[in-house]
């Protein structure tokens, strides 16, 4: 007895402190609401829309007649026309397309030749479920109007360029190292500021001369280092253990992690400045890591999600670093190329880092 | 403004919501001297040493602290004053050496003499041989000298202490204050806030504040000579019965035990102080001895802060 009423003590104290905790009554609610809302429109594995550009060099009745075909299974989304294969390849490679649709001139003729195939998809395989979704493509019921004795099959070739023997590591470490880099990173910092209120060793800080902006860069340059590393060992154990190439610049790639680090640091920083305990900091970042692993491309295709889950993807920089990470690792992108995803990792540590320094101040009132 | 005086403030005012944790505060502290700030918990000297460095903007007034007007200008100040705060605020998980070498260049104390600095306070608060023990396993008398030693590395003009004692030993205390001595020796400034009747006696200078307001200021001495009140003091093997007794009568202002001791307070319009006690003790059948003793700061405290609890009241 006496037992019992000691457990409902403790159990009677743990719901009151926990129900003066705004934030985390807050996340008991928001967790399973908030996520289950966006997950469950946003999540989707049935992809449609594919980016899509189109080489029509036969330009016929037939192969306009089969471009409307692929419109209409609402898979592809046709967003430009080019000339040749070569233009299709180049978009492929700078990540504005996941499918090229090659016609060659002599289409109308292929059609009716068993030996060669009449249309050449070009998919991106660096991005793991679009080039299944594409291959999905050639077993489209193609209605050629051409008489029925000819034969069917085989005449859609599908090309996964980039990862041709279709090996799930591949497609999937680029953006692991994304997802990795980003937890670490966000973490580290998440506490360090809140770490140091809850010791008490912030009143001192703040009585000294240094200032906001020395106190937070100083604070995040170590864990630049740090995420450095992390990505040194993530390509190492890429490269022996699953063959994972690396097909850029190793130049190109670390500037982009130097920029996506910081990104991830200066968020940190701000969920520091939040955060009241470093209970609260911890759900802060789990908060983060949920959508970032969900909504960034990592996991599900971006073209298959809907555009408020789009839009909310864009803002998260995880999402514009596995952009980079697959472009310079797996398609031999430069990053001259994918500069809108650079110079958004920059925009947002920037703003992050002085949202972060603003909310700082040296006060405590 | 008066540049003899270390602080000056006028009509410094804090709220937080509904609360006033200061009121109306007016404070002159010269300059070279030891101040002490005496007030039971919740008395308002946290906050005040807080708008004082600039933690906190005051709700109203205006105060100069060494010649700068804060909070406005509080990051001037930074250099120039050592905080030391009640709750010990160094890195645990760094050495004592460590500890201050982070101080020395957060203070960009000039770098050739830094060595010579940080090895003259190791000496001086005794920190030698804990140079290399991380601060957290260090007894509470250790990491005090540590923090005082850190507020003062660079030389500050002003130092504000933060209850600085109220964990360590009465021994610990003793040198600390003999720290305090001759830092003001040498012509800092000290602000220090306390609940200790002892400590506030050793000050230059001290203002007694109770619920937020300041209920009276001026040297120890002065004090104790300024009460208001007479001090009898009863001593009685049965001080509780003599106690219920002085309780009840209207010219006593107030009766505080001390073991067999009583100390009684009674406001100095009443003539005869000792006769009014002795006279309602035989009454009562009680046969104790009494007699008229000086004030100490104890019986100060109790008084001020009796009127102030009336005019709340």
């Amino acid at each position: 007895m006496k037992s019992l009423s000691r457990l409902f003590a403790i159990t009677k104290k743990e719901v009151r402190q926990l129900r003066r905790d705004r934030l985390t009554f807050g996340m008991i609610v928001g967790i399973p609401v908030i996520q289950m809302l966006l997950f469950g429109y946003a999540i989707n594995t049935d992809v449609r829309n594919l980016r899509t550009a189109v080489a029509d060099q036969a330009n016929t009745h037939l192969s306009r007649q089969f471009i409307d075909d692929l419109v209409h299974t609402q898979v592809v989304d046709i967003i430009e026309r080019v000339e040749t294969p070569g233009q299709l390849e180049e978009l492929l490679r700078v990540g504005e397309i996941s499918v090229g649709v090659a016609i060659p001139p002599d289409f109308d003729r292929r059609v009716v030749d068993p030996d060669r195939a009449a249309v050449h998809l070009l998919v991106d395989g660096s991005d793991p479920t679009i080039s299944g979704v594409a291959r999905q493509l050639r077993s489209m019921p193609v209605r050629f109007d051409i008489g029925d004795d000819v034969r069917r099959a085989e005449n859609i070739a599908v090309r996964p360029y980039y990862n041709p023997e279709r090996r799930m590591p591949v497609n999937v470490i680029p953006g692991l190292m994304a997802i990795i880099l980003m937890m670490t990173m966000t973490m580290f910092t998440g506490v360090a500021i809140v770490r140091e209120r809850e010791r008490g060793n912030l009143e001192l800080l703040i009585n000294t001369p240094v200032n906001s902006a020395e106190l937070m860069v100083g604070k995040i340059i170590p864990y630049i280092a740090i995420g450095m590393l992390q990505l040194a060992l993530i390509l190492i154990v890429g490269d022996f253990l699953f063959r994972v190439p690396l097909r850029g610049s190793v130049i190109d790639l670390y500037l982009a992690a130097t920029a996506f680090i910081a990104a991830s640091l200066a968020l940190g920083l701000l969920v520091s400045t939040l955060a009241r305990t470093q209970f609260q900091a911890m759900q802060m970042t789990i908060f983060l890591i949920l959508p970032s692993i969900l909504l960034s491309g990592f996991v599900f295709p971006f073209d298959g999600m809907p555009t408020f889950a789009q839009h909310l993807g864009e803002i998260l920089p995880v999402t514009h670093f596995i952009r980079l990470t697959r472009g310079i690792m797996l398609r031999d992108a430069a990053l001259a190329e994918l500069a809108l995803d650079l110079y958004f990792l920059i925009g947002f540590a920037l703003v992050a880092m002085t949202a972060a320094a603003l909310r700082f101040t040296k006060r405590l009132d | 403004m008066n540049s003899d005086a270390a602080i000056e403030a006028r009509g410094l005012t804090k709220r937080f919501g509904d609360l006033k944790a200061v009121s109306n505060l007016d404070l002159l502290v010269p300059r070279g001297q030891i101040y002490g700030f005496l007030g039971p918990n919740g008395s308002g000297k946290s906050t005040t040493i807080r708008m004082l460095c600039g933690l906190l903007t005051p709700s109203e007034g205006v105060a100069t602290v060494l010649d700068v007007s804060i909070p406005g200008d509080a990051r001037l100040l930074r250099p120039r004053i050592g905080y030391m705060t009640q709750k010990f605020s160094l890195f645990g998980d760094m050495t004592v050496y460590e500890n201050l070498q982070f101080m020395a260049e957060i203070y960009s104390f000039p770098k050739a003499d830094r060595k010579a600095r940080i090895d003259e306070l190791l000496a001086k608060y005794d920190l030698v041989e804990q140079r290399r023990q991380m601060a957290d396993t260090m007894s509470g008398g250790q990491k005090q000298r540590l923090a005082l030693a850190c507020a003062v590395l660079h030389r500050p003009e002003l130092l504000l202490l933060d209850e600085p004692t109220s964990a360590v030993d009465p021994q610990s205390r003793r040198d600390f204050w003999a720290n305090l001595f001759r830092l003001a020796e040498s012509g800092t400034t000290i602000l220090v806030s306390t609940h200790y009747m002892d400590e506030a006696e050793r000050c230059h200078r001290l203002a007694i504040l109770d619920h937020g307001i300041k209920v009276a200021d001026g040297t120890p001495q002065h004090l104790q000579e300024s009460t208001g009140m007479h001090v009898v003091e009863v001593t009685d093997d049965d001080p509780y019965a003599a106690q219920s007794v002085l309780h009840e009568l209207p010219e006593v202002a107030s009766v505080t035990q001390l073991g067999v001791r009583l100390r009684v307070l009674i406001p100095d319009q009443h003539d005869a102080p000792l006769d009014i006690v002795k006279n309602a003790l035989t009454r009562a059948g009680i046969d104790a001895h009494a007699a008229i003793v000086p004030a100490t700061l104890e019986d100060v405290f109790v008084a001020v802060t009796m009127n102030c609890a009336e005019s709340h009241s």
